[in-house]
């Protein structure tokens, strides 16, 4: 037996590593090392540099944004051992991956679940190349919280369906190509009523208002739907189903949204510690001369090693097949994390954390403002805190009441 | 412990009736989408008309001498509906100022004005963006026949609009409060945008020379700079709980309307519950303010402590108050067009104003001496 032979997986995975390597020393811009901005989201509709869309187009055709998608539409085909290798390599130059969306943390998983293979063909490859842009047609004035309430109609018109109706609070509408929705399709029944539908924004009939948020950007929309006709190939699952699939797209949602905060706690500028020292100096002791921030400060990141160490268990028990409660906690303990990080930057700022525009402010000062306000919709998308903590009281702790 | 009396409650329902009718959130609304945010001289012309800028001045100055309580009433409510105005610059800051340590002539000079609302005045205190009041880099040093300022100021409340400012600079003896009127050579202003949408500046003091008569009270009188700025503090600490207040009736009003799960979440026992903790630290806050106001009138030895106690609650309250409305109101607590984000921006300006709550519970502490 040959030393090969006894390892295949290792040596496989350390061919795998120089491929990688390779691929990146070829295809990622150096220009563009360490410039990932994590406030892209916000800022919309920002047009990307040359540089940065050669990137996105190289990763986005070797299918590496989703690495572990299956090849056959357009992803990686990557085990988990393999996808961490390319993070790995890919942190190691200072390569982010551009190909993201709602398409990416929402939509695909939730076809490759549910779809048609005809579906799969023909909407996940442009997801893996980000082509098109998806928003999410759940929320309606009156259908928050209460999803199921939602009232927007989809009437059987044969080969087709008759849209109308009024979604709200469409995260970038304004520039989407399709809206994945959930409608109503039969008004006697509530949760069992509803329908999964993929719906081209460009249809006649498609309006969409932006609408302004607190932090001075208008990232979201209303979306006004009338007389919309969509084919019926554009129904996922059955007619009637769309609610259990509705549900496991808003599982991807709060795994990402979790997931999202655990990164951005160790990037987007770095240790709170070093924020105060800059802005409060230190005392002949070495340390912040706040005490009471200080230890604010130390309250935080054990609460966030505390999160990602959580996250890491979640992790590694999805794997091994064992049930993970403590997943349901994420999404809070993440959107508590994302906002308690940005008052105590802005409190060590002081009155310039709150510049809004114009002279006397760093970049970094407004940004921190506008990110700070931003926050605050971490604890109320993709489910509120107090859904949440329904959830977990209910279906996990079973304290169901009756 | 502070208990109203007539007048006082007279006066607190007039300023009351006079904010939800004359300056809305509405009218603050406006002012922010206008050219020049923060700055409404037809409604300082209407509170000043009500005599409110010359409460704490004496009758001799063209006050009323009606008290602090009394300005702290028409604060809370004015700031209830977050109205742009200089009151608690210049009719609580900088009359403070004049009042408690200008000499005849200066008050003879600048009184009347501050009183009738025509002078607008405010402080203009720290250098950075923090409140570090125990020393200034901004310095006064001695001329032949006056005095020589020379620094910068970072954000100083209503300094824009105002043609009075207390500047406060460091001495050879100490810190030292003075009287810079805008136009005075070597001054210079620059407008600072903040997330308040409210009248701040940048001041630059290059060379800027003084004569004596500038002076209030003596150099390196600390006592005084405590005294001027536990003022400012316990006013602000009225703003914020006016604004905590609205906010939680705000709320409290939504929850009643709004309904998902076909109720109104109001009827939701998490939500109540988080009303009542609300309810619970906005009485301790109004308790302390209104203690605090009081300990000015009566000259109370403790008044510091009072401040610091004031302020600290106002802080930890507003601060949870606005966050708290926000998440209650959802999706459209998160829009421009709601007030929600208003009150959110002007709670963080004030919170970073006259000492955070560490400041405080730090200075608390010392007071007390432990
Ligand atoms: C920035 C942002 C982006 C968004 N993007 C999208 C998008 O792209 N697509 C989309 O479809 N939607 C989107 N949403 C909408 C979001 O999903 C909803 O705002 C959210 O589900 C809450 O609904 P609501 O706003 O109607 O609040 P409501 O449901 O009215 O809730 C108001 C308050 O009551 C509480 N509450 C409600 N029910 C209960 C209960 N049973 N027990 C205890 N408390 C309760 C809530 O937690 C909240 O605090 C977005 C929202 C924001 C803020």
């Amino acid at each position: 037996m040959t030393a090969q032979e006894a390892a295949p997986g290792g040596d496989a995975l350390e061919v795998f590593r120089r491929d990688v390597q390779a691929w990146l020393q070829e295809n990622f811009p150096q220009e563009l090392a360490g410039q990932d901005n994590p406030l892209a989201a916000i800022e919309g509709n920002a047009p990307a540099s040359p540089a940065a869309q050669a990137w996105k187009a190289a990763i986005g055709s070797r299918g590496w944004g989703t690495p572990t998608w299956p090849r056959e539409y357009g992803g990686g085909g990557l085990d988990h051992r393999q996808a961490k290798i390319l993070n790995e390599e890919m942190a190691a130059v200072g390569a982010w991956n551009p190909i993201g969306g709602m398409g990416v943390m929402m939509l695909g998983p939730t076809l490759l679940e549910f779809a048609s293979e005809e579906q799969k063909r023909r909407h996940i490859p442009p997801i893996c190349r980000s082509e098109i842009r998806w928003c999410q047609g759940y929320s309606e004035p009156g259908a928050g919280s209460d999803l199921a309430a939602l009232q927007t109609r989809a009437e059987d018109c044969g080969d087709h369906y008759l849209i109308n109706g009024q979604k709200t609070w469409t995260s970038g509408g304004q520039w989407a190509d399709w809206c994945f929705a959930l409608v109503r399709t039969d008004k006697q029944r509530k949760h069992d009523g509803i329908s999964f539908l993929l719906i081209d924004m460009q249809s006649p009939g498609v309006e969409v208002r932006p609408i302004q948020l607190i932090s001075g950007t208008s990232p979201f929309c209303e979306t006004f739907f009338t007389d919309v006709r969509v084919p019926k190939e554009n129904l996922v699952g059955e007619e009637n189903g769309g609610w259990t699939i509705g549900k496991r797209l808003l599982q991807h949602e709060r795994t990402n949204l979790s997931g999202g905060a655990a990164g951005r706690g160790g990037r987007g500028g770095g240790s709170l510690a070093k924020i105060g020292e800059y802005y409060l100096g230190k005392n002949d002791a070495g340390q912040l001369p706040d005490a009471d921030l200080r230890t604010r400060i130390a309250r935080f990141e054990m609460r966030q090693r505390a999160f990602r160490l959580t996250a890491q268990r979640v992790l590694a028990e999805a794997r091994s097949g064992a049930p993970a409660a403590a997943s349901s906690i994420l999404k809070n303990v993440g959107a508590e994390l994302t906002q308690e990080r940005a008052e105590l930057t802005l409190e060590m700022m002081g009155l310039n954390g709150l510049g809004w525009e114009g002279d006397g402010f760093t970049p970094q000062e407004l940004m921190a403002t506008r990110g700070w306000l931003w926050g605050k919709a971490v604890s109320i998308y993709g489910g509120t805190a107090e859904i949440q903590n329904n959830v977990i009281a209910k279906r996990i702790l079973g304290m169901q009441g009756e | 412990m502070a208990v109203l009396n007539e007048e006082q409650r007279l006066l607190r329902d007039m300023a009351r009736d006079w904010a939800d009718q004359q300056s809305p959130v509405s009218a603050f609304r406006r002012l922010r989408d206008s050219g020049t945010p923060g700055v409404d001289p037809a409604t300082w012309q209407s509170m000043a008309n009500m005599g409110w800028a010359g409460i704490v001045i004496p009758e001799a100055h063209g006050g009323s001498n009606f008290g602090y309580l009394g300005l702290g009433l028409v604060l809370e409510e004015s700031a209830r509906t977050l109205t742009a105005s200089p009151l608690a610059a210049s009719a609580l800051g900088a009359a403070s100022a004049l009042v408690l340590g200008g000499n005849p002539e200066q008050q003879a000079r600048y009184l009347p004005g501050i009183a009738s609302g025509e002078l607008i005045a405010c402080l203009a205190i720290d250098d950075g963006p923090r409140h570090q009041p125990q020393s200034f880099s901004t310095r006064a040093s001695r001329s032949d026949d006056g005095w020589v300022l020379h620094g910068s100021k970072a954000f100083v409340a209503e300094g824009g609009q105002a043609q009075l400012l207390v500047v406060a600079a460091e001495t050879d003896s100490g810190p030292a409060l003075f009287l810079v009127e805008v136009d005075t050579p070597g001054l210079e202003r620059a407008a600072r945008h903040l997330a308040d949408a409210r009248d701040h500046c940048a001041l630059q003091l290059d060379a800027v020379v003084l004569p004596e008569a500038a002076l209030l009270g003596a150099a390196g009188d600390r006592k005084l700079l405590d005294a001027v700025l536990d003022r400012a503090r316990i006013g602000a600490a009225a703003e914020m709980l006016g604004m905590a207040v609205q906010s939680f009736n705000l709320t409290l009003d939504y929850l009643k309307t709004r309904v998902q799960f076909d109720e109104i979440i109001a009827r939701f026992q998490a939500l109540q519950h988080r009303m009542a903790r609300l309810f619970t630290e906005i009485e301790l806050l109004r308790s302390t303010v209104e203690e605090a106001l009081a300990a000015i009138d009566r000259d109370d030895p403790e008044l510091p402590q009072l401040a610091s106690l004031a302020k600290a609650t106002a802080n930890d309250t507003l601060h949870l108050m606005s966050r708290e409305m926000i998440q209650l109101h959802g999706g459209i607590g998160m829009t421009d067009e709601h007030d929600a984000g208003f009150y959110l921006k002007r709670a963080r300006v004030l919170e970073n104003s006259w000492g955070n709550a560490s400041f405080h519970r730090d200075r608390y502490a010392r007071l007390c001496g432990y």
